[in-house]
């Protein structure tokens, strides 16, 4: 009976889809691991994940390729870009080497191991498979479930267990206890006021006649910008913009206009009567 | 084609994750290349699955899809709880160990 199961070659439109879609899935990998962006390296590792759960169902595995898209590219890679939202998206990742020549010592490391599981598998005498028509004869969902429920069912429970432990972890890592009451705003003023910092509000941004924005910083007496007028947000992340130079160099780039038209009539009115001459014929 | 193509892509997707988790900084991107590889993990086992004409390798897969959520949620949880606590996400700037 598994003589006549036994196959040595899959369909040639299954052989076309894994060359096609196998190059995509190695270039979301390869784009996941160069990203200078933790969010482009996320998307890149969502295409991944859908060519998987592809490859899943071409493989007879259809309750496991749903499965991939619902909890990978649904749960997991939505959760991975909330964090990246969270965490700061304009964070990019330090080129720095904190160990010299550890890169390329990791880049020769992957090679070699890449290498070595590839030879396991070359080496190994895999001509035949069986093909998993004969497992998926009851339907492949029925056949999980019997197997889950059977075989795999202290497994199955001990995950439950292992599910709501990680959620009440997850919980208690990112759940911060108020230890002294929120302070109210009299408090705070009162504070101000006894440690003379700055006692009246923050100043507001720098808004020009053309530059409505709050990313401007308001210009000091003597005339240099002060940070104190931008929100701190945005001075965290250096998104400050200094137009303190635009209207010098505006008024640079007319005057060199005026003289240039200036210089054409003064000194070269011939030249540019002439050059009206050739224009018109 | 063999179902053999399968274990091979696999294997490479394994070894860029792994190639990426030694190379990267930022401590979302290197749980992110955590993931691939066990995506890779569960590419091979669904094709073994195929070669051997059983179910098992489907059901380890969906133990490791299970055990792998629950791996993301604790592990973006001390992320964040280290993000608050040093306003960075690089794994150089938990240093606080060293001499």
């Amino acid at each position: 009976m598994t003589e006549q199961l036994a196959a040595y070659t899959t369909s040639t439109g299954e052989a076309v889809q894994f060359w096609i879609l196998g190059t995509v899935a190695v270039i979301g990998a390869l784009s996941t691991v160069f990203m200078k962006r933790a969010v482009h390296s996320a998307l890149c590792l969502a295409g991944t994940m859908i060519v998987l759960a592809v490859f899943y169902l071409a493989n007879g595995a259809y309750f496991l390729g749903v499965v991939q898209i619902v909890v990978y590219t649904g749960a997991i890679m939505m959760l991975f870009l909330f964090v990246v939202m969270l965490v700061g998206v304009t964070a990019a990742d330090s080129l720095k080497e904190t160990i010299k020549g550890q890169r390329w010592l990791a880049l020769l490391c992957g090679l070699g191991f890449g290498i070595l599981l590839m030879a396991g598998i070359g080496n190994a005498a895999l001509t035949e498979f069986n093909g998993i028509g004969r497992a998926n004869a009851g339907g492949n969902v029925e056949g999980i479930a019997s197997l889950l429920f059977t075989k795999y069912v202290f497994a199955f429970e001990i995950t439950g267990a292992l599910l709501i432990t990680a959620t009440v972890g997850a919980m208690v890592l990112t759940h911060r206890e108020r230890t002294e009451r929120a302070r109210t705003q009299r408090e705070l003023a009162q504070k101000r006021i006894r440690e003379g910092t700055y006692i009246p509000p923050l100043p507001a941004p720098g808004v020009y006649a053309r530059h409505n924005a709050v990313d401007i910083a308001g210009l000091l007496p003597d005339g240099t910008p002060s940070d104190l007028t931008v929100s701190k947000t945005l001075r965290e992340r250096g998104q400050i913009r200094d137009v303190s130079q635009e209207a010098l160099n505006d008024l640079r780039a007319l005057e060199q206009r005026a003289e240039e038209r200036l210089e054409r009539t003064a000194i070269e009115p011939l030249k540019a009567f002439k050059r009206s001459e050739e224009a018109s014929k | 084609m063999n179902p053999v193509n399968y274990l091979y892509l696999a294997a490479l997707l394994f070894t860029i994750g792994a190639t990426g988790v030694l190379i990267r900084r930022n401590s979302i991107v290197v749980f992110m290349c955590i993931e691939l590889m066990l995506n890779a993990c569960n590419l091979a086992f669904v094709a073994f699955s195929r070669m051997h004409g059983n179910l098992d390798g489907q059901i380890i897969a969906f133990f490791t899809m299970v055990v792998a959520a629950a791996e993301v949620v604790v592990g973006l949880a001390i992320i964040v709880s280290l993000f608050r606590a040093r306003h960075s996400a690089s794994v150089d700037d938990a240093s606080l160990m060293k001499l």
